[in-house]
């Protein structure tokens, strides 16, 4: 413990000067290969990590008290802010815990189902582009960065086209969506993922062959099925563990059931396979939304659910019937009441099992909200795979896991 | 008119209207004997522990346990149940009601797919047992949950705060801790930077994010009524004229003329 009134350094009690040959170092938390704020207190000894501790925290918010403090729909713009790569799987996750616990999961219309898987799986795409992008730049691939995110940009222009944001998009709500797709936003998306399959190949080509990526990529960051379950991994961590749990595929949401998408799987356990992943789940994000174009020419244009109770209703029924607009404005004011109970859905995003833990008292705000990260498990992951590990490895793990820092502090 | 009361030890936003005649609907809770899927492991958690309120709730099978045996069925549950994954350690916070936390364990079932929430009810000053040796995981979910609670773990390995600094005071998700954070709060960067000896002359941290104060002219400007730095205002203010400067062109920058310049159609 610190003396609160000392302006004095504070280590936590680490010993930074070592008699032996062992060094301490301290990486973060403003490296530019955190990914955020990280600091990794790493015990070296020669070139190899013997210990690493990382120390999370600088971007905590708050995000859990706040949503104690807010009313369910006014919470879910503040969900963008967590995993903020991906901020439509966080907006999803939420409604889909909201839409469960109010029971109206079966009501939402057929056109926001497809809207919404759309959505996470280009979101999906941008994410996995950025995770490219920046663990390219980690490991000293420079051109890979700036291709990836010339692609990334297009698909950004595409979700900006659709909700209006770039980056925290809100584009999903409690009960369905709030816009209709505007015109030509299918021939542009059908367009830009017919042109992401060549990219693809692009990056395999500058670097699944390459040599100085296999020999900084294979057998780095070995994590196996006993540690990645032990340490809840999810995501391309579990599966390329050797694990094949999807949730989308194993505990199918939205219209995930209906869609003909395989889930790769590798048991090499080391950050060459996962990335192999990712550059395959990309490619079955794009079979997926090739099939979601064909679906939603079959949709009629509803997109929010009918639930009065919970919903607001539509626009023009506020406009035009005075019960509607009463409705809305309690709704708004004072917000929703969901049941008594409790619930917890997980969902597939981008990192993994992402999944919001709502305690509800049958009043308006949350009585207790907790957020399962995938991201946090991921960075306690690092203190046993970081172990053995050499020092210019490091930033390939940590790039590697796709650890967002939004989502681990909250 | 009476004043309203408020508990000190809940000060969670409350609705401001309640219909007096409301009665809250509850999620359908099913009955764990008749579920196919989780029947048997009731049965064999029964068989071995005791085993209090029980029933499946939007998918999830919901056991109360009690604390003192938290350890051995999240044991019970790896080894035999089938439930490898430890997805998620937290508490809640009933202190309020009845002076007790309520800790629970979502695990997860790879194989069969399905997920079970293990629950059991601690005293403020009582400590739980780690499942750290168990589950990796547990090593920060329970670390979070003493920060954020501060819920006693026992044979903890690393029991450190995580999120909130070392030398944080309170437990920012109980109840009792306001939104903006305590008084220990608002000196707490005060004292880290300053010292302090400086609280008098620097001021406690503003930590409502939303707050706006008209009067203070170090911190805010609004448009239209420039004044300068730290003026006293709250006499009123001088009208300021804004004078834009775009009738006769600013020196280097061209106006913008709508023929010249560019649409890009696609990019």
């Amino acid at each position: 413990m610190q003396h609160t009134n000392k302006l004095s350094p504070f280590f936590e009690n680490i010993n930074f000067e070592r008699d032996d040959n062992s060094m301490v170092v301290n990486f973060g938390p403003q490296h530019p290969s955190a990914h955020g704020q990280m600091r990794l207190i790493l015990e070296l000894e020669g070139e190899k990590v013997v210990k690493a501790v990382p120390d999370v925290g600088y971007l905590h918010r708050g995000m859990e008290k706040m949503g104690e403090n807010m009313i369910y729909n006014e919470f879910l713009p503040t969900t963008d802010r967590m995993d903020y790569i991906a901020a439509t799987a966080n907006n999803y996750a939420f409604s889909a815990a909201v839409e469960r616990l109010l029971g109206i999961e079966e009501k939402v219309p057929r056109r926001a189902k497809v809207i919404r898987t759309m959505l996470l799986e280009l979101n999906r795409i941008i994410s996995h582009l950025f995770w490219l992008a920046t663990h390219a730049l980690d490991v000293g691939a420079m051109s890979v960065f700036l291709y990836c995110f010339r692609e990334r940009e297009f698909a950004m222009d595409l979700m900006e086209d659709y909700c209006g944001s770039r980056l925290t998009h809100s584009a999903v709500r409690i009960g369905g969506v709030p816009l209709d797709l505007p015109a030509g936003w299918i021939s542009d998306l059908s367009e830009y993922i017919n042109k992401l399959e060549d990219n693809i190949d692009m990056y395999e080509s500058l670097l699944t062959e390459n040599r100085i990526w296999k020999m900084r990529l294979e057998n780095v960051g070995m994590i196996d099925e006993e540690m990645a379950l032990s340490w809840g991994c999810t995501g391309p961590t579990l599966r390329g563990a050797g694990v094949q749990y999807d949730i989308r595929k194993e505990e199918p949401y939205e219209l995930y059931d209906e869609l003909d998408f395989d889930i790769p799987v590798t048991d090499t356990g080391d950050s060459y396979g996962r990335y192999l992943l990712h550059l395959e789940e990309m490619r079955q994000s794009k079979r997926i939304l090739t099939q979601l174009i064909q679906m939603y020419k079959h949709t009629d244009t509803q997109l929010m659910a009918h639930a009065p109770q919970y919903i607001s209703a539509p626009k023009e029924q506020q406009m035009t019937q005075n019960y509607a607009l009463m409705q809305h404005f309690v709704l708004v004011t004072q917000g929703m009441r969901p049941p008594v109970g409790e619930v917890y859905v997980p969902t597939e995003s981008p990192k993994g099992e992402l999944g919001f833990y709502i305690n509800s008292k049958g009043e308006p705000y949350p009585y207790k909200l907790k957020v399962r990260a995938p991201s946090f498990y991921h960075t306690g992951l690092l203190q046993d795979v970081l172990v053995g590990v050499y020092l210019a490895d490091v930033v390939t793990v940590v790039g590697n896991l796709n650890i967002v820092f939004g989502e681990i502090d909250r | 008119m009476m004043r309203r009361y408020t508990p000190k030890n809940d000060v969670q936003k409350k609705a401001y209207y309640n219909d007096r005649f409301w009665v809250a609907p509850q999620t359908p809770k099913g009955i764990v004997e008749e579920d196919e899927k989780f029947a048997t492991d009731l049965e064999r958690l029964k068989a071995n522990f005791t085993v209090g309120d029980n029933y499946t709730e939007l998918g999830f099978f919901v056991v109360n346990i009690d604390a003192k045996e938290n350890f051995e069925v999240v044991k019970f549950c790896k080894e035999e149940l089938g439930y490898r994954m430890l997805t998620e350690v937290s508490a809640i916070d009933y202190l309020a009601d009845d002076g007790e936390f309520e800790v629970f364990y979502q695990m997860l079932n790879l194989k069969e797919r399905k997920r079970i929430r293990i629950k059991c009810r601690v005293k403020e000053d009582q400590a739980i047992e780690s499942v750290e040796p168990l589950f990796r995981s547990a090593d920060w979910s329970e670390r979070e949950m003493f920060d954020m609670y501060g819920v006693k773990i026992n044979n903890h390995p690393y029991m450190k705060r995580i999120l909130m600094p070392d030398d944080w005071q309170g437990y920012p998700l109980r109840k009792d801790y306001p939104l903006q954070g305590d008084e220990f709060a608002q000196w707490y960067e005060v004292d880290k930077i300053f010292g302090k000896e400086a609280r008098d002359i620097i001021g406690p941290e503003i930590r409502d994010g939303a707050m706006i104060d008209r009067y203070d002219t170090e911190r805010f400007a609004r448009l239209g009524h420039e004044v300068p730095f730290g003026a006293d205002i709250s006499d009123g203010e001088p009208d300021t004229q804004i004078q834009y400067q775009e009738e006769g062109g600013v020196p280097l920058i061209g106006k913008m003329d709508p023929k010249k310049s560019k649409t890009i159609e696609r990019r």
